[in-house]
Order: structure tokens, then sequence, then C-alpha cells
């Protein structure tokens, strides 16, 4: 895939969660280096077309490619390192320090322990890495999940409610992780409810409602 | 770049046991229970020794089946779906993470049948020849049972069905385990070749491996 392509093409997906329809007709592009905003109600699909656009979803109509892969060919798979989903409920291990589920992710990354210690520095983290994450507050699991993001350099970032548990002093790391994906020819999707927050670095905004993806006004 | 299969298994099951050492559940909580378990059974059934010699292998292994699942089943609820996500992320191969998984619920199924084996030779006066087969026959069991629940667990996670499930799926396919595991110690005990009946723990750990690692991707990709 050239840097020019689209890396997120959606037409016409529908997603049902037994019979119920979560996203419907929905079409999306997404460019490289582009930031895109998603808003909606409770319930109107954001984490599904998250979890879609990471290929962790098989839509049930419609077609689509993620950085040049079908969302239904096996191909999804080899391109999913490339992508990094932050979600709602942190992805790391309770039991474990901060320190070590960022080494846990490196391992899978091919990453070093001075990149560790590095991305550890940059979301804040070196004076509680040694700390166990069920000790640790939202903020901070979140910072964990953000050294994970850039441990990995994904193409696509993924962010379902971007500064959740973070105070306003964070915000420039929510900027920083995000410009340093899109810097790479990347893109970011950014679902938050506090659009203010969010505002200053999406090229554009769009709105989900009722599983339809609409142009916010 | 991308990790091998076995060094994915085993980061895997690292993360595992390194949780577990520091919440104990297995160590600390349900190994006593097992212990309680194997102590109060002769209460219900009386002071016949001899009874209780000729039972105790039958019985220590029901209980090994019993905790062992809740181990496998505690260990499988340990993983949200946002971890999965992770993993799936990662790029970790489905198959090494169910070798991962199913590793580390082994080594927990083997700690729980080494510190109830001493317990359950006490209690049960149990006279066993040829200790060294029990080398083979222990982690052939322990293997047993965590593929069994760790491929159960992938099942029924995967099919969104209730975790409840999984006791009353793994229990009748742990039958031949059982008898397997509970003839082979009563064939040690009477000096008897035990020879078929390690083939059939072989055997079961073989096809449960294979099957664990064929229904990997698709147990991934339903959910």
């Amino acid at each position: 895939m050239n840097s020019t392509a689209n890396l997120v093409e959606l037409r016409d997906i529908g997603v049902r969660m037994g019979r119920t329809p979560v996203l419907r007709g929905l079409d999306l592009t997404i460019e490289p280096g582009e930031v895109v905003g998603i808003r909606g109600a409770n319930g109107s699909g954001k984490t599904t077309l998250l979890r879609l656009v990471a290929t962790l979803l098989r839509p049930s109509e419609g077609t689509g490619r993620v950085l040049g892969a079908g969302l239904t060919d096996p191909a999804r798979y080899e391109i999913r390192r490339q992508v990094a989903l932050i979600g709602h409920v942190p992805a790391l291990y309770d039991e474990l320090t901060l320190e070590e589920n960022t080494k846990f992710v490196a391992r899978f990354c091919g990453a070093g322990a001075e990149r560790i210690a590095e991305v550890l520095d940059v979301v804040g983290l070196t004076e509680a890495r040694t700390r166990r994450v069920r000790e640790c507050s939202a903020g901070m699991q979140r910072r964990a999940e953000f050294a994970r993001v850039l441990l990995g350099n994904p193409k696509i970032v993924l962010f379902d409610e971007a500064h959740s548990g973070l105070d306003a002093s964070a915000t420039p790391l929510v900027e920083h992780v995000i410009k340093s994906v899109v810097a790479a020819d990347g893109a970011a999707m950014v679902v938050s409810h506090q659009e203010d927050r969010t505002a200053p670095f999406t090229d554009r905004v769009l709105e989900l409602d009722q599983g339809r993806l609409w142009e916010a006004a | 770049m991308s990790l091998p299969f076995w060094s994915q298994a085993g980061e895997i099951a690292r993360a595992d046991l390194r949780s577990e050492s520091r919440t104990g559940e297995v160590m600390a909580v349900t190994i006593p229970f097992g212990a309680v378990a194997l102590l109060l059974i002769p209460f219900g059934i009386g002071t016949d020794a001899p009874l209780l010699r000729q039972i105790g292998v039958g019985i220590y292994w029901a209980v090994v089946l019993l905790f062992g699942m809740l181990v496998a089943l505690r260990r499988s609820a340990a993983e949200g779906p946002a971890q999965r996500d992770l993993l799936g992320l990662l790029g970790v191969d489905p198959a090494a993470r169910f070798a991962g998984r199913a590793l580390s619920t082994g080594v927990l199924v083997l700690a729980f049948e080494v510190v109830l084996g001493p317990i359950a030779i006490a209690l049960y006066d149990a006279r066993i020849t040829g200790w060294a087969w029990l080398i083979l026959v222990v982690p052939m069991v322990a293997a047993g049972l965590a593929l069994l629940s760790t491929l159960i667990g992938s099942i029924v996670g995967g099919s969104g069905a209730a975790p409840a499930l999984v006791p009353f799926l793994v229990a009748p396919l742990a039958i031949p385990m059982l008898l397997a595991a509970t003839q082979s110690l009563e064939g040690l005990r009477l000096g008897e070749s035990i020879l078929a009946w390690l083939l059939l723990l072989a055997a079961m750990d073989l096809v449960l491996a294979i099957a664990g690692v064929l229904t990997a991707r698709p147990l991934q990709e339903v959910r």
C-alpha cells in the first residue's frame, strides 16, 4: 500500500449485534495525516465503529478496507499490529506494574529497555512505574495506555474517550500521541464527549446518530 | 517483527503466573479448599481404613478435577474483552495465546496436585509402589485438565454463552482422564502395568492440544 492511499475506507457498512442494528449504511474514508473526531450519544455505535476499524469486528453488511486489508480478509490479521485502540476499559493486567505492562507490550513490538524508559518518561510515569495497575488512578492507567501506543508506532490510533480520567494538564499528552502517529502519515479517530478538548486537533468532526454517520454541523 | 510462537506463549503464561503469584488465588484459596475437601470426605464415609485406602486415589483425582476446573475458570475470567482486543492488536497468534493460557493453567494445576498429593497419601494411607511413574502421570493429568478447561473456556467465551456452562462441558469430557489417572495409580498400587492408561492420557493431551490450536483462530474471530 502506498502512503497516499486511504488508510480507512468503509462503504455501506452495517453491523448487527444479534438482531439489533448498531451501525447502518455507514460510509467513512480516512486519509493519511487526518484526525477525525466522532461524537454521538451513548449507544450510538461509537465503540462498535472503533472496533470495526480495528478489524476486531466483522461487518454484517457492506465492504471496507483498513490499511489495504479487507475487513473480512485474512490479511486483516497482519495489519492489526499497525492499529492501536484505546478503549473505555484499560487493556492492562491489574496485578502487574505499569512498567511490567509496558514491557509486556514492548516484547511484542520489538522495543528495547531504552525505548520503554523513554515512553514512560514521555507519558509521565517514570516515578510511578513500579506501581501495580490496580493501585493506580484512572488517569495513570490512561497514561500507560498512551505508552503502549507510542511503543507500537501504529499507523492508525483509535481513542474511545481520549480524555477519560485525565485532567486538563494531560491534554498536551493526548495531542502529542496523536501528532506522533499523524506525523508518520498515520491517522487518528477520536471519540469524545468533551468536544472542546479534542476540537483543537481534529481536522473534521462526524456525528454518529442511530448507527449512521453524518458530517457534523 | 513477530515473536516466535513459543515466545508469545511464554509471554502470556508469564504474565498469567506473575498475576497469580501476586493475588495468590490458587495457592491461598483453591489449595486450602481442596485440602479441606480431602479432609472432610473421610468423615462422610466413616473410619473404615481399608475402604478409605481403596477409594483414596479416586477421591484425590476427583478433587483435583473439580478444583483444577475452578483454577482454569478463574484464569479464563481474569482476561477481559479489553485484554483480548489488545492481544489481537499486538498480533499475538491465537494458538500461542491458547498455548500460553493452557501452560499457565497447567503449572497451577500441577502445583495443586503436588501440594495435595502428600495430604491425600497421609489421610487415606495410600500405598503406592512404582513412585517414579508419578513423574509422568501427574503432569500428564495436569496438562490434560489445563488443555481441556482452556479449550472449553475459549468455546464458551467465544460463543458468548454463560461461563456456568464450563463445568458441565468439562466434567463429562474429563471422565476418561479421571479414569486413566485413577487406574494408573491403582495399577501402581497393585504392581500392574499402567502403559495402556498412560497412552490414553497422552492421546487425550495430544487431541486436546491439536483441537485447541486448530480452533483458536475461529474462536477468537467469532467475538
